[in-house]
């Protein structure tokens, strides 16, 4: 009876797909291992490039609101990105930007420190193992004696998936923790009350330090700046109290601190806490007030020892931030 | 036409707001450019504050502060002191230049301090030109 009754209930269709992303997060979603068996029974996948060949021409004939549940990971980096964003966000109900990527730019969205012709010229002509004498660079629209052939544009910006489409949900990581996309997923499956619109899932309220298990003091005093090589872990005092750079205090929870306990600083992949609109600058504005000098002259040699702010303090977030790429 | 710089100005309330108040009570002539926000200390100033002002608009961005000693809640000048040097190291690596962000201290009798401040102010952001981040992000809204 049970049985019958499970049959009876309409499969869910979910779809998975890539924009500029490394291809990670589809892996996150292979990691439920044998609980796949269980995903499977409860939806059926109806488009994942990744896994499964069903082409675009497919996905385009699906009337609209067909799909019930899209990840999509990846950020928007070139006109295909953005058509199958749109093309997604018309056939499907709920969609989630699935992914640091897609919830603010993540490691691609570094590329905003630069322009796109700076890019291509690195790319193509000044790459120590490029041989390009005529400087031939790919174009949107080629003409051969056979017709057209025509490649995505590349834009000159990277930018996280809400700034193309609307999104329903949020759920970051680099990649998400597994255990958090089947606690979402299956609470779509059951059927139980979703949070409401545009709100991060599968992650906590609370930032990493809350989770976090190493040894904290209320007073942190930094009086220099170490990469994480520079410095010999004592593998339970806070990184920030040894003076390594951990992002904890403006991050999300909900990975498990898995860096951490690797004894590896936080890098901030979860994003910010609610509210918080800018990672990084909140994360600024905690570490400068942990420098432990009020001389200008020291708190600038301080300072000094952070190689690169902004690539770190923005790692996973720059396009999603308040200046969202370098001005040219 | 004349460049009209917009600079955004975050004033301590105890200090460099009664400061400015002093100018204008006083009535001392300084530029028209500045537009005051008061903040009840400086260390309440936070970076989004200020990366927020350039990204709506402002061309340079001024922050004012009790003297280093005299904070009204003892170190808050102190913790602005820091996040100042942090961000203008941020700022210069997403294409803004230093100087279009500046922190001084003016106390609450430094009136004249702070109309010359002002003025100074004023000069090295029309030396600078307009700041181009607003631009770039209206023409990055447009792509899509």
């Amino acid at each position: 009876m049970g049985e019958d009754e499970k049959n009876k209930k309409p499969k869910l269709k979910m779809a998975v797909y890539w924009g500029a992303a490394c291809g990670g997060c589809c892996v996150s979603v292979l990691d439920v291992h044998e609980k796949l068996f269980d995903v499977v029974a409860a939806a059926d996948l109806v488009f994942w490039p990744i896994a499964l060949d069903f082409k675009y021409k497919d996905l385009k004939a699906m009337p609209d609101g067909y799909i019930d549940l899209t990840l999509y990971n990846g950020a928007i980096r070139n006109s295909e990105n953005q058509h199958i964003a749109m093309l997604l966000r018309q056939k499907t109900k709920i969609l989630v930007a699935y992914g640091s990527c897609a919830h603010m730019g993540g490691i691609p969205g570094l590329a905003n420190f630069s322009t796109k012709e700076q890019i291509f010229d690195r790319i193509y002509c000044d790459t120590e193992s490029t041989e390009n004498p005529e400087k031939i660079k790919p174009q949107h629209i080629y003409k051969v004696p056979e017709g057209e052939l025509e490649l995505p544009i590349f834009y000159n910006d990277v930018m996280p998936l809400d700034q193309v489409v609307c999104v329903d949900y949020y759920l970051p990581g680099c990649p998400p923790q597994t255990e958090r996309l089947l606690e979402v997923f299956m609470a779509i499956v059951n059927g139980s009350e979703l949070p409401s619109k545009k709100t991060v899932i599968g992650a906590y309220e609370k930032s990493q330090c809350d989770e976090c298990e190493r040894k904290k003091t209320e007073n942190k005093k930094i009086k220099k700046f170490y990469r994480p090589w520079e410095i010999e872990d004592d593998g339970e005092t806070c990184f920030l109290e040894q003076g390594v750079i951990c992002l904890g205090p403006a991050t999300r929870g909900g990975c498990g601190t898995r860096c951490i306990k690797g004894n590896a600083p936080c890098r901030g992949c979860y994003g910010p806490p609610p509210d918080v609109s800018d990672p990084g600058a909140k994360m600024m504005s905690a570490i400068a007030t942990m420098i432990d000098a009020n001389d200008p002259e020291e708190i600038e040699n301080i300072i000094e020892q952070i190689e690169d702010p902004a690539g770190t303090f923005y790692r996973f977030s720059l396009p999603g931030s308040i200046l969202r790429r370098k001005v040219v | 036409m004349d460049f009209k710089p917009t600079i955004v100005s975050f004033l301590c309330n105890w200090c460099s707001y009664t400061g400015a108040d002093l100018a204008g009570t006083s009535r001392m002539k300084y530029a028209p450019n500045i537009r005051i926000i008061r903040v009840m200390c400086s260390g309440r100033i936070e970076p989004t504050f200020i990366l927020k002002a350039f990204r709506e608009g402002a061309d340079g961005v001024l922050i004012c502060g009790c003297h280093p000693g005299d904070c009204h809640y003892h170190e808050g000048n102190y913790k602005c002191l820091r996040r100042f040097h942090l961000i203008q190291k941020y700022i210069q690596q997403m294409g803004i230049n230093k100087d279009r962000l500046r922190l001084d201290w003016v106390s609450a009798s430094e009136g004249k301090q702070f109309a010359e401040l002002a003025d100074e102010m004023t000069e090295t952001i029309k030396e600078l030109g307009p700041c181009e981040v607003k631009n770039t992000m209206e023409k990055l809204d447009k792509i899509c």
